[in-house]
């Protein structure tokens, strides 16, 4: 499954500059880590312990993944990962 | 005194005082830090008390090197006791409402957006924005107009009206998104990677989340530069719950006050409580939920600090709750009926656990209690239609005398 991942504007100093990332992968998990595969420095700004950190929001094609399955979330063809801070609003 | 850097609450990373507001390493949130190791604390204390009748007379502690202009300070709200109060929940503690009500907009928000807003225009911003539930909409709204900057303002398309209408007047862009505030929020999160304005709660969010520290600055120098014993505080993102608590600290580490961190307790909405069930769980994460809850303006269900709320009410011995939807209604109506300040569900909220708290015999006889009372009764008008029926009569004595025949004795 081909799908897009957006990499938020602080971290792009970790992909080169690259706004977006074209990985395959079947769930939330191996597209991040198809990413982290491309861009090292990036696993462990995101995650910790093989778990997302705390602060960090993940949505596909907007829906918070926290409401499906986390990281086993499946992803279909044409999806868009988006990885976003979650220390906004209020 | 001076204010230093942004600094990562999670792993100390800090960064230039900018318009950023996570951690590129681990994307914790980013505080404003003080380097405050010349403050003298009696010269403090004296400039607070000739400083001016707002938020602005605590300059120090902000994060700006001087006083920024601002037409429409606000702050310095009333501190009420409320014995009424006290005597209708059947308790023998003090009871104090501080009412921040009674602000430009009428919310706490506008502390907030007043220290956002001069820090957008010390950035050089021309245009400020929001993702709000509705009172921030307002304050932001307004305090744009007041200091001649553009404005958007995002929000739930199904807010109250009221809201609606008290934000579209400042003639701001009143941009309704259909979907929740979380949805909102993260809306406005991916427009502040690519639009050059200032979010206030997004990229600006470390500097406003500092104007909540002048609630807990007021009540102390409203009780005669003393603390309470405890504090109950409505949860949202849980941002004022925490500045609450780091308000007081400040104040405790530099001498302005002596003593400890008052018990704090944390009030939210049983239709969107993922602080108060992460409390309950033991969880040091929130779990999102999808809100559904009459106090809109508490309705956000992936509240940023959550977590440090936890934290907060843990480590002082306190305790978060929620109330249903009837008891916000009726917490209204008490506040209402004890003391003549008529506040917003987010109030109820904060009424309805303490009187939960009261019922459970949690609050000690002759402890001080202060409860936050964050928004204005006519911004949810409908949480109270059908609360109380009103008598229709002719203009005759006759028909006056119907009426009432039952409780008027000639």
């Amino acid at each position: 499954m081909s799908v897009t991942v957006k990499i938020p504007t602080q971290l792009r100093v970790a992909t080169g500059g690259q706004a977006e990332v074209e990985v395959e992968g079947s769930n939330v998990g191996e597209a991040l880590d198809a990413v982290f595969a491309a861009y090292g420095d990036l696993r462990e700004r995101i995650t910790q312990d093989g778990t997302l950190r705390r602060f960090v929001n993940v949505y596909v094609s907007g829906e918070d993944i926290r409401f499906q399955q986390g990281l086993e979330t499946q992803i279909k063809e044409g999806d868009e990962v988006t990885i976003l801070p979650a220390v906004a609003g209020g | 005194m001076s204010v230093e850097s942004l600094k990562c609450k999670e792993c100390g990373t800090e960064y230039e005082l900018g318009a950023t507001y996570f951690c590129e390493k681990c994307f914790g949130p980013l505080e404003v830090r003080y380097d405050h190791s010349a403050l003298d604390a009696a010269e403090a204390k004296r400039r607070i008390q000739a400083g001016s009748r707002g938020i602005w007379r605590y300059a120090d502690f902000l994060p700006f090197s001087g006083r920024p202009g601002d037409p429409l300070e606000p702050g310095l709200t009333p501190l009420l006791r409320a014995d009424r109060l006290a005597e209708r929940l059947g308790t023998g503690a003090e009871i104090w409402i501080k009412n921040d009500a009674a602000n430009p907009t009428h919310s706490f928000k506008d502390r907030v957006v007043a220290v956002a807003v001069a820090k957008a225009q010390e950035l050089g911003f021309e245009t400020v924005a929001c993702a709000s539930t509705g009172n921030l909409a307002n304050a932001v709204a307004a305090h744009a107009a007041a200091a001649g900057l553009d404005s958007y303002v995002f929000v739930p398309s199904n807010l109250e009206e009221q809201k609606l209408l008290a934000t579209g007047v400042y003639g701001t862009k009143l941009v309704g998104v259909r979907g929740n505030y979380d949805d909102v929020n993260r809306l406005c999160t991916q427009l502040a990677e690519t639009h050059p304005w200032a979010f206030v709660n997004v990229n600006l969010r470390p500097y406003y989340a500092e104007g909540s520290k002048t609630l807990a600055f007021e009540t102390v120098e409203q009780l005669g530069w003393e603390l309470p014993d405890r504090v109950v505080s409505p949860i949202a993102s849980g941002s004022l719950f925490t500045k609450l608590g780091r308000g007081f600290q400040e104040w405790l580490d530099l001498g302005l006050v002596e003593g400890g961190q008052p018990t704090f307790n944390g009030a939210q909405a049983d239709g969107c409580s993922p602080v108060a069930t992460a409390f309950a769980e033991g969880w040091d994460v929130c779990k999102p939920q999808r809100p559904d809850t009459i106090a809109k303006s508490l309705a956000i269900g992936d509240p940023a600090d959550g977590p440090y709320a936890v934290e907060h009410a843990r480590k002082t011995g306190g305790g978060i709750d929620s109330v249903s939807d009837v008891e916000i209604r009726e917490g209204i109506k008490l506040l209402a009926e004890t003391t003549g300040i008529f506040t917003e569900t987010a109030g109820g909220v904060t009424i309805g656990v303490l009187r939960k708290l009261a019922e459970r015999g949690e609050l000690r006889g002759g402890e001080r209690v202060v409860a936050y009372i964050t928004g204005e009764g006519l911004k949810t008008l409908d949480a109270t239609r059908d609360t109380f029926s009103m008598h229709e009569i002719d203009p005759t004595l006759d028909s006056f005398d119907a009426e009432f025949a039952q409780e008027v004795t000639a």
